[in-house]
């Protein structure tokens, strides 16, 4: 089984954002940044169990710069047996899966795997994308995914209950919370990590279509008003009123 | 779009919960100096593994273990498994093959979650696999040193005696020829891992006196490993003694590369410098656990964090553990290079973990009546503490160690 594994570099959960160049660009200075954590406990720890009992081999790709290398060498560690690199900064999303869509074409990969969204932009877009231009089935949000010969098996959690359906490979999908657990990488996979090829690529040279012009916090927090139980019609009054809930 | 919304800045986040780490464990690593730009992927990597390996595993049961004063033993698969023992030891006997900036934030990170945790990774690497490594056979380098690594064995190190601790040179502990085996007499005390580890390094002196290594296994006729109960520090640790009433122990477990206390004391250089780095690791959670809590009490209508007398705790611990960071990185520089000398070693054995003791008690009041609890790890990693500036060398002998070495006067005796 030969499988891809789309993973990006985040900021760490616990970052304090904030933004110069007018609001337009993501403060970097001092940010941890970690691999995606859908694109790493789910759809890269997913694909190493299947290959481990089926066999082949997994590539993860990343569109970004030198110094996205920690977080591939950490999918390394985690399992992956090698890597590409696109040697580009990842403008927007249609930039980014154009740059899939060529890397895939030019292996002959039977899944295409990818986390449900990052933790920064929340997109959920890339999936969707890509499987666009390579003219493959999407399927979203799986929560379990089983593979027998070439069909595979897919849970997605839907409104109320889930969905099991399948389809014939290649095909692309995101993947969610259920479809694994997370692995801690031990010392053995992260000295071998050293030694697996990191292949590092040129862009396909297009112009991202589209670019930020501003980003906006939302407003800082009010100071929370405390009622006293009994006093029901002065709740009823600020919901109403100043919250406008009801 | 990137917004604070969009993020889940906290861990307890649906996203967070997803994964089986950190229900309540919070820690954040402290880098007051940009400490990170001196360490490589690979460091980076192996700290953040067993960091994640200590919230997922150790958080969550440590605390009831300490104060069941048990030892949590179905962690020794998961350290075995992540390569927590001997990952300075090479890769063809089982090891991890990593430089000695690794197993020092190995060590920080395990010290990080409990000191008891770190001393059974402590002896296994450094005590235990790494005399086997330095002066064992071939065929007990491959017959041991692989299952150490893994867990699968578990090893003790045997050189303190009743009557002899920190001076180990009075060692009464010996064995005699009796042809092809020898048979070993004494008793070694305060032995970490004693009482259910599967082979005992043990230092004894050889028939012509001088100090020499063998290994013991558990089931040896004579040889027994009864506990000590009744500790206040490393509660989550076992502690034993080792008692050899006429053990015969085959020649081929005699450690053949050393004779005289350099060989144990070169073993101990290895733990020591392990336990530099991992007394950062506790200080830091008692430091990250107070300045959390001092953001968030309230007292006289504000948080007490913006007392003067509180800020002058917080902001000295980070200081403190800033230096001893820039300490452990510096002596694993010249640890790499084969550099470090066994009083470098010392100097930083002693300061940090006085530095953390001191970090762990200061802060233990920040928490005011909070501070007691188990709720909270300070208490644990203070009293943990008292053990670890003991052990390995007392914080005085240390002490004596830099004096001698730059006054060339031996003060011991
Ligand atoms: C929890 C725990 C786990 C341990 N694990 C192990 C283990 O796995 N293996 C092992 O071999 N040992 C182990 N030890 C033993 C430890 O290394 C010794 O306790 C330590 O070396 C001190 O020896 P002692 O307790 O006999 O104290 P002593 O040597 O009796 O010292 C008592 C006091 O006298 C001071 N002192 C001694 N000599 C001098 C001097 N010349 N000048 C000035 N002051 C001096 C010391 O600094 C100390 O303050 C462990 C100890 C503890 C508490």
């Amino acid at each position: 089984m030969n499988i891809l594994v789309c993973i990006s570099k985040v900021p760490d959960t616990t970052t304090k954002i904030s933004f110069t160049d007018n609001n337009s660009k993501f403060n970097e200075a001092g940010v941890q940044f970690i691999l995606n954590p859908y694109d790493e406990w789910y759809a890269l720890v997913r694909a190493v169990e299947i290959r481990e009992s089926l066999g082949g081999e997994v590539t993860v790709l990343n569109v970004g710069r030198a110094d996205n290398e920690q977080i591939i060498r950490k999918a390394l560690a985690i399992g992956a047996d090698k890597a590409i690199r696109v040697d580009a900064d990842p403008a927007d999303a249609f930039y980014v899966a154009r740059q899939i869509a060529e890397q895939a074409r030019a292996g002959s990969y039977e899944m295409i795997l990818l986390g449900k969204e990052t933790i920064d932009y929340n997109g959920s877009i890339l999936g969707g994308m890509v499987a666009e231009l390579l003219d493959l089935p999407y399927i979203s949000l799986a929560s379990h995914l089983d593979v027998e010969g070439q069909t595979a098996t897919l849970t997605r959690d839907i409104e109320g209950g889930k969905e099991v359906l399948q389809v014939t490979m290649p095909f692309v999908a995101s993947a969610q919370k259920g479809m694994a657990e997370a692995r801690i990488p031990n010392m053995r996979g992260i000295m071998m990590s050293k030694s697996k090829p990191l292949n590092v690529v040129p862009p396909v040279d297009i112009a991202p279509p589209t670019r930020i012009e501003a980003y906006q916090l939302p407003p800082e927090k009010g100071q929370v008003k405390l009622i006293a139980p009994d006093n029901m019609e002065e709740l009823v009054r600020l919901l109403h009123e100043e919250a406008k809930a009801i | 779009m990137l917004s604070k919304n969009s993020l889940p800045l906290h861990p307890q986040s649906t996203l967070q919960a997803g994964h089986k780490a950190a229900k309540s464990d919070l820690f954040q690593g402290v880098d007051y100096y940009q400490i990170d730009e001196l360490l490589s992927t690979e460091h980076k990597l192996v700290r953040d593994a067993t960091r994640d390996f200590v919230k997922r595993e150790v958080s969550p049961i440590i605390e009831d273990y300490a104060q069941r004063a048990a030892f949590p033993r179905q962690l020794i698969k998961g350290l075995g498994e992540i390569g927590a023992f001997g990952p300075q030891i090479p890769s063809e006997y089982g090891g991890g093959g990593l430089d000695q900036i690794a197993y020092g934030l190995i060590m920080q990170e395990l010290e990080r979650g409990d000191s008891g945790i770190r001393s059974t990774a402590s002896v296994q690497g450094s005590l235990v696999m790494y005399p086997i490594y330095a002066f064992g056979s071939e065929a007990q380098k491959h017959r041991f040193l692989p299952k150490l690594a893994t867990g699968e064995w578990m090893g003790c190190f045997g050189l303190t005696e009743p009557d002899h601790g920190s001076n180990p040179a009075g060692m009464t502990t010996h064995f005699t020829d009796a042809g092809d085996h020898v048979l070993l007499n004494g008793a070694k005390m305060w032995i970490s891992n004693a009482p259910f580890a599967d082979i005992a390094v043990v230092w004894a002196k050889n028939p012509e006196g001088k100090i020499q290594g063998v290994i013991v296994e558990r089931g040896m006729e004579g040889f027994q490993t009864p506990e000590t109960h009744g500790k206040w520090s490393l509660r989550a640790s076992a502690t034993g003694e080792l008692v050899f009433d006429n053990v015969r122990v085959p020649k081929e477990n005699i450690l053949p590369g050393v004779t005289g206390l350099r060989g144990p004391l070169s073993c101990l250089s290895s733990a020591r410098y392990g336990i530099a780095w991992g007394a950062i690791g506790a200080a830091m959670d008692c430091y990250d656990t107070a300045l959390r809590y001092a953001q968030e009490r309230q007292q006289f209508g504000r948080p007490i964090a913006g007392f003067q007398l509180q800020q002058k705790k917080l902001a000295e611990f980070v200081t403190e553990i800033t230096k001893a960071q820039l300490l452990a990185w510096r002596l694993g520089v010249l640890k790499n290079e084969d550099r470090a000398t066994p009083a470098q070693i010392s100097m930083a054995k002693r300061n940090n973990v006085d530095m953390a003791l001191h970090i762990a008690r200061e802060s233990r009041q920040i928490l005011g009546g909070m501070g007691i609890t188990g709720e909270y790890p300070i208490m644990r990693h203070m009293m943990n503490l008292e053990s670890v500036i003991t052990y390995e060398g007392t914080h005085d002998i240390h002490l004596l160690i830099t004096g001698m070495d730059i006054t060339g006067l031996n003060a011991f005796q």
